[in-house]
């Protein structure tokens, strides 16, 4: 040992001696840092949620300092000259002011809204990797519907989040949603009423959101993602085939120092592009919408992108509602409630549907390669595709005034594609799985006959073989060199 | 991956040191920036860089300079052992036993601690008054009312050209969410057909409706006075204005509501009472 470091161990042991002495926990430590992480690009979608999170409590944190959530009328006097003079919530204005007078506001602003993109859009990656790669399967369920949960919370404090402004966009938004909340049978004008504090604009709505968006919903978010990495540590991350992995074991990098000094780069490169984005890309342009008229109207307003799925649904609907006995459904139930309940239902039920089908009941630490799952590859791929037609039919109206045809044409277009679209791409996708297996030698999961699948998700299939794990690719996969 | 060679590991040195005062750079210049007055886009170039700088350093020190074997880890089965379970089981039950074998105890705690969640919901009947006939009815109903322009000016009916169309509200309630109305001069030509039973709801060929959309409740806006259409923005529902506001296309399922007009002494265009229906977008029991 030269000179050198022991000197400089001399003077660094006397900190750590302090801690351990009074919480002994130098083997714990140890344990983490020889923690081993597989190694592979899409385990760290998961990652750039988890920075882009950190990034919104920071810049959200530096925003509450100047936001008013009020909506008690003022008169703008702030240095954005085409709106001085006119009546505004406090709300807003103190907005404009975050944007014109709040050194580095108008940054803060923009990187908070951008991470918020970013952290949506890493959700969804992450939760299309762990879907395609079967990384739910037992023993993760518990964590896919952390996870699910997550998602959920994040879209709705999205949502939250823009709608605090006032702005004429937000405004709009926040009445769509009031609409939507106020199609539920039977219960819908009272969550209406209790949450908006009466109909809508309601007095107490700003308030009451901004509650909901700053404090409540990101410390649910915050539990529960302490809860979903603290699952990820007990289970030890799934890995993908290759030479020496095996099921019970964890082949890749230690935690320290690689991987940690690796996740930490990332968080600032992660942080480097939100903050580039939020300075030089304009987002939400609160000023030129004006603040918020329940006369006006806002032409092409389209919501973030999280919510554009759930707005082309509302466009596709046909004007279509069940009127019976002198009640209704009305119309904005079917695609505003009952879609997004079924998504999410679906999505949370996914793990234990998969299960009942294969009847593969087993632990699995190793990923699928997604081609070796034809039918659930194809199932996702064709979800995804009748997601993206709706997304895309929230634009039905830019599309038909930049192409110069009907709108008629173009949402009539959207009724059909949303469901012909995921049926080829699921086909699609189904065949070339099947290609790329037989290409690649490699074993496909065992088939299941359609006609079996409702017996088996009631539960009254019996497997002709009394096996519990049937014929499942648990082994890793042959041919391992390409994998990895 | 190899171990990095000695070279390489001088230039991979250099590099790193490189970003790391790269950032350093841009920190300061961040620091003047905005004591200069701050400018937005310099100062998210100036903090990307700064933060991509110590990123990129890292990233390059992980790579370069710290080890990269790689490591296997048991993965020990999660269920614990029968014999663990069994323990586990003993000790609660040892606190369970005694209690749940004296069945009045079990049922009066649950009754007590379901009376105590049920009145902790109580709170939330103050967040907002009972949902009343306040969703049916609008600021215009109880009598004949002055329908005014945002600045609170009158209307005649001469003020509307034909194929005109204005926003109105009931006379003191231009803030009112409910009561956008719009006005709408047809032209005579054009085949307007009132609705049976509210041939006396028109001045001449000016009719009002309710600008509030049936769908979700957006303002309607966009009046196409060849056809007679009114086009929602937001979800491109489309409104036949001479008959009766009838939805023809998209996701609105009922005609915007109607507004009962006429003149007063003066000349002016008054409601003689109400909307037609409900306002705005549908609700359970919006017909009862
Ligand atoms: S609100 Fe008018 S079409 Fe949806």
């Amino acid at each position: 040992m030269s000179r050198t470091t022991r000197a400089r161990r001399a003077k660094r042991e006397p900190v750590g001696r302090w801690i351990d002495d009074r919480l002994g926990v130098a083997k714990l430590a140890r344990t983490a840092l020889n923690k081993v992480f597989p190694d592979h690009w899409s385990f760290m979608i998961g990652e750039l949620g988890l920075y882009s999170f950190v990034i919104l409590v920071l810049t959200g944190a530096y925003l509450t300092f100047f936001f008013r959530a009020s909506t008690t009328e003022v008169t703008y006097a702030g240095s954005y000259d085409a709106l001085r003079g006119v009546r505004m919530t406090e709300a807003y204005r103190s907005a404009l002011d975050i944007s014109f007078d709040v050194r580095a506001g108008l940054l803060m602003r923009q990187i908070h809204h951008w991470a918020a993109l970013l952290f949506l859009a890493s959700i969804v990656v992450h939760l299309g990797r762990v879907f395609f790669t079967g990384a739910f399967r037992r023993p993760r369920e518990i964590n896919w519907m952390v996870g699910v949960t997550l998602l959920i919370l994040a879209i709705f404090n999205g949502f939250a989040g823009y709608s605090l402004l006032d702005d004429q966009l937000s405004g709009t938004g926040l009445r769509i949603a009031y609409s939507i909340a106020l199609s539920i049978p039977v219960a819908g004008t009272w969550i209406t009423s209790l949450l908006f504090g009466g109909e809508f604009p309601g007095p107490d709505i700003i308030n009451r959101l901004y509650v909901i968006h700053i404090l409540i919903i990101p410390a649910i978010i915050t539990v529960l993602l302490t809860v979903h990495l603290a699952i990820v540590v007990r289970h030890k991350h799934t890995q993908f085939p290759g030479p020496g992995r095996r099921e019970d074991n964890v082949v890749g990098e230690r935690m320290w120092p690689t991987y940690a000094a690796k996740a930490t780069g990332l968080f600032f490169l992660t942080a480097a592009v939100v903050c580039f984005l939020g300075g030089v890309f304009q987002i939400n342009p609160i000023w030129i919408y004006g603040p918020f008229d329940a006369a006006q109207v806002s032409s092409a307003s389209q919501p973030d992108w999280y919510m554009g799925w759930l707005d082309g649904a509302l466009r596709i609907m046909p004007g279509w509602e069940i009127r019976a006995f002198g009640f209704e459904i009305p119309n904005p139930f079917f695609p505003g409630v009952l879609l997004a309940g079924l998504t999410f239902g679906l999505l949370f039920a996914w793990p234990f549907l998969e299960a009942r089908v294969t009847g593969d009941h087993g632990e699995h630490h190793i990923d699928d390669r997604p081609r070796q799952r034809p039918v659930r590859t194809a199932l996702g791929v064709a979800t995804i595709a009748f997601y993206v037609i709706l997304f895309l039919g929230a634009g039905a109206d830019v599309l038909s005034t930049t192409f110069g045809l009907s709108v008629n044409s173009v949402l009539w277009t959207f009724r059909f594609a949303v469901f012909v679209a995921p049926v080829v791409a699921g086909s699609v996708t189904y065949r070339l799985c099947r290609e790329l297996c037989r290409r690649d030698g490699l074993p496909m999961a065992s088939k299941v006959s359609w006609g079996e699948i409702p017996s088996r998700l009631l539960g009254r299939h019996r497997p002709p073989d009394a096996s519990p794990h049937p014929a499942e690719p648990d082994e890793p996969m042959p041919t391992h060199d390409e994998l990895v | 991956m190899t171990s990095p060679e000695p070279t390489s590991g001088g230039a991979a040195e250099r590099l790193a040191a490189a970003c790391f005062l790269l950032a350093t750079a841009a920190a300061i210049g961040l620091a003047v920036v905005y004591w200069r007055g701050g400018q937005t886009q310099l100062e998210g170039i100036m903090l990307a860089v700064a933060l991509g700088g110590i990123g990129m350093g890292i990233v390059v020190v992980a790579k370069a300079f710290l080890p990269d074997e790689e490591a296997t880890e048991a993965r020990e089965p999660l269920a614990s052992p029968e014999a663990e379970v069994a323990k586990l089981t003993a000790d609660l039950e040892s606190g369970e036993a005694p209690v749940a074998r004296r069945r009045v105890l079990v049922a009066s705690l649950g009754a007590a601690l379901t009376a105590l969640g049920a009145s902790l919901l109580f709170p939330i009947r103050s967040l907002g008054p009972r949902p009343g006939r306040g969703l049916k009815t609008t600021p215009y109903e109880g009598g004949r009312k002055r329908v005014v322009r945002a600045d609170g000016t009158p209307v005649r009916p001469a003020d509307l050209p034909e194929d005109g169309v204005i926003t109105v509200w009931p006379e003191g309630h231009t803030d009112a969410a409910d009561a956008p109305t719009l006005l709408i001069h047809v032209r005579p030509n054009q085949g307007f057909r009132p609705r049976p039973g509210r041939e006396g709801w028109t001045i001449g060929n000016i009719v009002a409706y309710s600008k509030i959309c049936t769908h979700v409740g957006c303002p309607v806006g966009l009046y196409q006075a060849a056809e007679g259409l009114l086009l929602c923005p937001c979800h491109q529902s489309t409104f036949n204005v001479l008959e009766g506001a009838r939805p023809i296309f998209g996701p609105a399922a009922r005609s915007l509501p109607q507004l009962p007009l006429a003149l007063d002494a003066a000349g002016y265009i008054v409601a003689t009472g109400d909307f037609s229906d409900p306002v705005g977008p549908g609700f359970w029991d919006r017909e009862r």
